[in-house]
Order: structure tokens, then C-alpha cells, then sequence
């Protein structure tokens, strides 16, 4: 027994010092991943760069819902990540002064727009997008069909609503409803936090005049009706009883590909699970009941952004740019990833597969707006999100007025608290 | 003969002197690294502005300033002393009362043991979610859920600490009970002393040191508990109380947590003065209930 155990500690000892011995000599990557589904794919792409250049590439994901933490502590460790995701507003704020400047660097001549990336208040190229996602309502053609509608109806929230309705009150005879249930717990809140109420904050941008560059002290909330337009909509006309939301244990993704229901709110992130049992399935714009909305598109916006560590060696930091142009170039490399992710935005990536996003181009094409990721400013975004999940339980137990009011309050009036908070 | 014997024992002691440092070492070692270290560090950190711990910069009282006036801090610490009281109380009668039952020498008592010991042995997140899919089966019938009323939301907690600690604190009560002397528990039977007054009088003051421990275990469990917290209700529901958003159900420690993950370049340190006040609360809490049960133990 302590034979084995001085053994085990020899070994942990040898391979201690193979690590501390790789990384002084070529420079070596370690990029730390906040999207667990990504997980697989990219240990495949980093062994397979590790294979065809030899230097080492380590990636660790963190536990869903736990990046900031892993983040904040892998980055005081003497050996933090060479490369980690800077997404949001809020994560800009944070680590701006622990990132290069992408600037012109090599990464950053790759790609074919600048839309996803996010820059802090010095102009610094603070983290660049590496992907893009769009999200919307996904819909079952073929249950509108069934139920004696066409895809034609769905341009407005008129024609949204009365065909929800109608396939909910027939619910029964069709065999399934309109709207997936989405939980108010971690698994399925966002949809609504997070995603839903984007379109308030998209047409507060609008109206504003201005692309928000950083996030406002307050919001007015002049939309914050709409959001209550397709909210209620959603919740009223699903396969659950709104009232059982807070409780948990229903998967939206799941009840949509298994039949049960014809709309969900999700993305493009969804769309190979979902294409295996609903091939033809395709994804329209938040309707809400806006002026003008027949013109709306799918909200495209993304939060995963690439951030070098500054204080990484220089090695290291040439080993995992050099990596990061290898994923954007090689074709191998980058089909993987393109079809992990979505779709890049990188001239020489492969093209994307995925449905949804055709969709949002198709719509970009035909001249809609795209409505951006206003969301990603969220100030104190935990915080602002279980504030906003407390009223929303409330409120599907007892869809009064006075409940809403509260909602709005966790909405509108929880942004400016946050705000304050976090810049106070 | 006998002066032999002594230097043989002064040399043994000499041996034992020269030796100590090879097998204190390893504990003291590991003390070091794992609480003093860190502990100073967590006081220094919280006199600093910082967003990583190596790049903390001194600013002084500021931020136990802020801690004190942050009315979710406060009011998490009265939520807190609540539950630690009721938790207190329920946990130690019901342990006592299970342990008085199962050392009457009834059928099977070695299996209710066993039986009760083992919710201990599941970890406090598991439980959490355990019981948040127990407590909303049932509340969903009635078209709520534990997270959405702060009282739920209190008994919950309540009735899952007690679920999970009853069982412990009943084995070191079973323990006390068994150490009290027959002779004493005859004797009081002779004088003709009633079931009631035999518990009070001389089974209660023998069991004192079982008590002290398990009061002071209830208490400071009470106090620090965590897992529970976050995975039950997270601090659901919220309400908004004079421009601030107040999670009603958020204990100390997860007021900590979640301060610590806010994003703004002061919440760092403000945590961590937080965490300074939290554990002179839990020590002086702690040290105040051991001197005053202490008092009431009987020397055998």
C-alpha cells in the first residue's frame, strides 16, 4: 500500500514537472471555456492542434452557471488562462485591464465584421466574437399546417396570437399545443430574463435614437407592454399550467422536438437537436404587437468573445493568438467549430448549416431589422434576474395588474438600482 | 537502580522532545497553510479594493463602513438569527427526545439509529434539491411553490436542517445518556422520585456536556449554513423595500457569496469585511453559549 502511494506521488511529482517544463520552452494555450455544450468539440480541436503543431493546448470549461467565479479564481492562480470569454457589458468592466488590446493584431484582420465585438470606453478592442447566435420564436411548421394555418399568418402578433389560441383551445383534438412550458428556475428563466425582454430593451435602444454603447442609468419602459404582449401569450397558451412555472422540471427544447408543442423560445444553439426530429423547422422574430414589426428580424448578437490575458507570458500570449488563427483558417479546425457554435464570423471559416441562422439572414436580407443584444448590458445581472424571477412567480400564480406592476418594478426600476450598485 | 530509571525517563522525554517537531509538523504545516495564512490574508482583503487577490490595494475602513449600512446584510442577519434560534431549539428537543426514546431499550433501537443518522450523510446541496422537489410537489397542488413566499421558504429551511441534524446531535445525546450513572437513576427511583423529576433533576444535569456541544453545534450550524440556502430557495422570494431589492430568505453567508460575485470593483473587499464581522459574530456567539452551558455541567 505505501508502496503504491510513494508511487502515485513520484508520478505526480514527474508529471508536475512535464508541465512546468512544456510551458517555459514554446509558450502553450489555456483557454477557459464558458459554454459546457461546447466542451467536446473543442478538447477535439485543441488535440487536434496540439497534433499537428506540438504546442499544448488546454481547455477547461466551467460548471454551467459558474464561469465569473471559475474565472476570478483560475485568474489568481500562477498559471491563469492564456485565453477566456469577455461577453457582456458587465464582464468588459471587469477585466478590461487584464486583456490585450486586439487592435489590428492578427485575429482581428481575419474577421468579416465587427459587430461582435466589445470594445470598453478607451476605444481598447477588449474581446472579439468568435461566434454569433440568434434567438427568436423556434416554430413546427407542420403543426400549423396541421392545425389549419400557414406560415403566412405569423408576421405580426396579431396573426401570432390568433394562431397560438386557436392551437391551444384545440389542444386536445391536434394532440399538441402552442407554447413549449419554460421553467422559472436556472434551467429555463433566461428564456424569459434574459432573451424575452431584449425586445423592450431593443425598442428603448431604437427610440433612443442611438446604439447603446454602454449601459443607461434607467430605462423608461415605454414597452415594457409588448414584453407583456407575447409574455402572457407564451405562458397562457403552453403545454403547462402557468401557475406550475416556479416549480420546475419541464424542458422546452425536449417537449418542442418530441411533438408536444409548436412554438419555443430558444436559438440557434438548439438548432442541431432540434433539425434530427424537425427538420423543416425554422424561427420567427419576437412579436410583440410593436408599430411596424412586419419588419422585424431575429435578435442575432453573441456573448461569446475571445479576450488574451495581459498578464500572460509573451510566448504564451503569441502561442494562443497563433492557436486562435489557426481555429478562424483552417478548414478542418473550423468546421467543428462552425458547427458547434453556429456560424463565425471569420472570412476564411467554413459556412454554417445552420437553419436558423439562414433565417436571420434570410430576414436581414429581405431588409427587417435585426434587433441586437440590448440585454447584454443587464447591470448586476444575477441579481437583476432572480429580482425579476420573483415577480414573474408571483404573477403566473395571479395575473393581476397589481402583480404586473411588480414585474415592471423588478424590470425597470430593478436597472437603475443595479446600475447604481455596480457604478455607485 | 532508581536513578537509573529517572535519567532513562528524562532521556525518553529528551527523545520525545527532540522528535516532536517531525510529528506536530505535518498538522501544524497543514494548520498554517489552510487556516492562519488564509485567515490573516481574509482580514488584510478586507481593508482592500481588489478584483484578484494580487492586485488588492489598501483603502481603509470603507468597506465594513458599507457592509453595516447595506440593508440586505442586515437584513439577512436577521433572518439568520431566526432561523438560527428556531433551528436551535427544534433540532436539540426533537434529538433529545429521539435519543430519550431509543436508550429505553426498545425493539430495534440500533436500526432507528442507523436510520436517522443517515440523512446526515447526504451533502447539503443534494438535499436542497431534494427537498425543493418534495416541498413543491406538494405546494404546487396548491398553485405556489417554496420559492415564492418567504415563509415557505423559512419552515422549509427549517424542517430540512432539522431533517438532516436530528439525527447527528442524536447520537451525541445517546452517548450522554448512556454515560449517566445507573446508581444515580436507582437512586432516584428509591427516593420515589416521578418519570418527570428523574428527567429533570438527574438525567438533564448528567447529560449537560452533551448538551453544551450539541447547542453549540446547532448554533453555529445555524449561522454558517450555506448549501441548504442556495440550493432550497436561493434567497426567492424578493421584494423591493426602500429602493433596494431584498432576497427575504438570503442567510449571512450567502449575502456573502453573492456580494462577493457582484460586479463592481468595490463588492470584493466589502465580502470579505462581511466575512470579518460574519466570523466575529459566529466566534463571540459561540464562545458566549460554551461559558454559559459550561456553567451548568456536573462534575461527576
Amino acid at each position: 500500500m505505501k508502496k503504491i502511494l510513494a508511487l502515485l506521488l513520484v508520478l505526480v511529482m514527474v508529471f508536475a514537472l512535464c508541465a512546468c517544463g512544456q510551458k517555459a520552452s514554446t509558450g502553450s494555450v489555456y483557454w477557459l471555456n464558458f459554454k459546457p455544450e461546447s466542451d467536446e468539440v473543442l478538447q477535439k480541436v485543441a488535440k487536434l492542434y496540439t497534433d499537428k503543431t506540438g504546442v499544448p493546448v488546454k481547455v477547461v470549461t466551467a460548471a454551467s452557471g459558474t464561469y465569473s467565479q471559475t474565472l476570478t479564481a483560475e485568474m489568481d492562480k500562477s498559471a491563469p488562462p492564456t485565453l477566456f470569454v469577455v461577453g457582456n457589458a458587465n464582464s468588459v468592466k471587469d477585466w478590461s485591464d487584464y486583456v490585450v488590446d486586439l487592435n489590428g493584431t492578427a485575429i482581428a484582420n481575419e474577421l468579416n465584421t465587427d459587430a461582435y465585438n466589445l470594445y470598453d470606453e478607451n476605444g481598447k478592442l477588449v474581446s472579439i466574437g468568435y461566434c454569433f447566435e440568434c434567438y427568436g420564436i423556434v416554430v413546427n411548421p407542420d403543426h400549423v399546417a396541421a392545425a389549419g394555418h400557414s406560415m403566412d399568418e405569423l408576421t405580426n402578433f396579431a396573426g401570432l396570437k390568433a394562431v397560438a389560441e386557436d392551437i391551444h383551445k384545440n389542444a386536445a383534438t391536434l394532440g399538441f399545443d402552442a407554447f413549449s412550458a419554460a421553467d422559472m428556475d436556472g434551467s429555463s428563466s433566461w428564456r424569459y430574463t434574459g432573451h424575452l425582454i431584449n425586445l423592450e430593451y431593443y425598442y428603448e435602444e431604437t427610440a433612443s435614437g442611438a446604439k447603446w454603447t454602454a449601459a443607461p442609468e434607467a430605462l423608461t419602459g415605454e414597452y415594457f407592454d409588448y414584453f407583456r404582449n407575447i409574455y402572457d401569450l407564451s405562458i397562457n397558451n403552453s403545454t403547462t399550467d402557468p401557475k406550475e412555472l416556479a416549480t420546475g422540471g419541464h424542458d422546452p427544447v425536449n417537449e418542442f422536438i418530441s411533438g408536444k408543442s409548436t412554438f419555443v423560445l430558444t436559438g440557434s444553439w438548439d438548432f442541431s437537436g432540434i433539425a434530427e426530429t424537425v427538420p423543416n423547422a425554422t424561427m420567427i422574430p419576437y412579436y410583440c404587437g410593436v408599430p411596424g414589426e412586419e419588419k422585424a428580424g431575429l435578435n442575432c448578437g453573441t456573448e461569446n468573445c475571445w479576450a488574451i490575458n495581459a498578464k500572460a507570458s509573451e510566448a504564451d500570449q503569441k502561442a494562443t493568438m497563433d492557436f486562435l488563427v489557426w481555429c478562424v483558417t483552417d478548414p478542418e479546425a473550423s468546421r467543428l467549430l462552425v458547427d458547434s457554435f453556429g456560424a463565425m464570423p471569420y472570412k476564411n471559416a467554413v459556412e454554417s448549416t445552420n437553419a436558423f441562422l439562414a433565417a436571420a439572414d434570410a430576414y436581414a436580407a429581405a431588409g427587417n431589422y435585426v434587433m441586437d443584444w440590448a440585454t447584454n448590458y443587464q447591470p448586476g445581472v444575477d441579481d437583476y434576474r432572480s429580482a425579476a424571477v420573483s415577480a414573474l412567480n408571483a404573477y403566473n400564480a395571479d395575473q393581476t395588474d397589481a402583480n404586473w406592476e411588480q414585474v415592471k418594478t423588478a424590470f425597470i426600476d430593478g436597472w437603475a438600482v443595479q446600475y447604481a450598485k455596480q457604478n455607485g | 537502580m532508581r536513578k537509573k530509571r529517572i535519567t532513562n525517563m528524562n532521556s525518553q522525554i529528551r527523545q520525545t522532545r527532540l522528535w516532536s517537531p517531525l510529528f506536530l509538523g505535518p498538522v501544524v504545516t497543514a494548520f498554517a497553510i489552510g487556516f492562519v495564512w488564509p485567515f490573516i490574508q481574509g482580514i488584510y482583503l478586507s481593508f482592500c479594493e481588489f478584483k484578484l487577490i494580487k492586485d488588492a490595494r489598501l483603502t481603509g475602513f470603507g468597506n465594513y463602513l458599507k457592509a453595516l449600512q447595506d440593508p440586505t446584510f442586515r437584513h439577512a442577519f436577521w433572518f439568520t438569527a431566526l432561523f438560527a434560534i428556531v433551528s436551535l431549539v427544534l433540532i436539540n428537543v426533537l434529538a433529545f427526545a429521539v435519543a430519550y426514546a431509543l436508550t429505553q431499550g426498545i425493539k430495534g433501537s440500533n436500526l432507528f439509529r442507523t436510520v436517522f443518522f443517515m440523512p446526515n450523510l447526504i451533502g447539503g446541496i443534494v438535499l436542497g434539491y431534494i427537498w425543493s422537489m418534495i416541498f413543491d410537489g406538494i405546494l404546487g397542488r396548491y398553485g405556489t411553490s417554496i420559492v415564492m413566499d418567504s415563509r415557505f421558504g423559512f419552515w422549509g429551511l427549517i424542517i430540512l436542517v432539522g431533517w438532516q441534524q436530528i439525527g447527528y446531535m442524536m447520537i451525541i445525546y445517546i452517548a450522554g445518556l448512556q454515560a449517566v450513572p445507573g446508581d444515580m437513576l436507582e437512586a432516584a427511583r428509591i427516593d420515589g422520585a416521578s418519570k418527570w423529576q428523574t428527567l429533570f433533576k438527574v438525567t438533564i444535569p448528567n447529560v449537560m456536556p452533551s448538551i453544551t456541544i450539541c447547542t453549540f453545534l446547532g448554533l453555529t450550524n445555524g449561522f454558517k449554513l450555506f448549501d441548504q440556502n442556495l440550493a432550497l430557495t436561493g434567497g426567492q422570494p424578493i421584494i423591493q423595500e426602500g429602493g433596494e431589492f431584498v432576497k427575504t430568505t438570503e442567510m449571512l453567508a450567502l449575502n456573502i457569496y453573492s456580494t462577493f460575485y457582484t460586479s463592481n470593483t468595490t463588492s470584493k473587499g466589502v465580502a470579505q469585511a462581511k466575512a470579518v464581522l460574519f466570523f466575529i459574530l459566529v466566534a463571540g456567539l459561540g464562545l458566549l453559549q460554551l461559558s454559559y452551558t459550561r456553567k451548568r455541567e456536573v462534575q461527576q
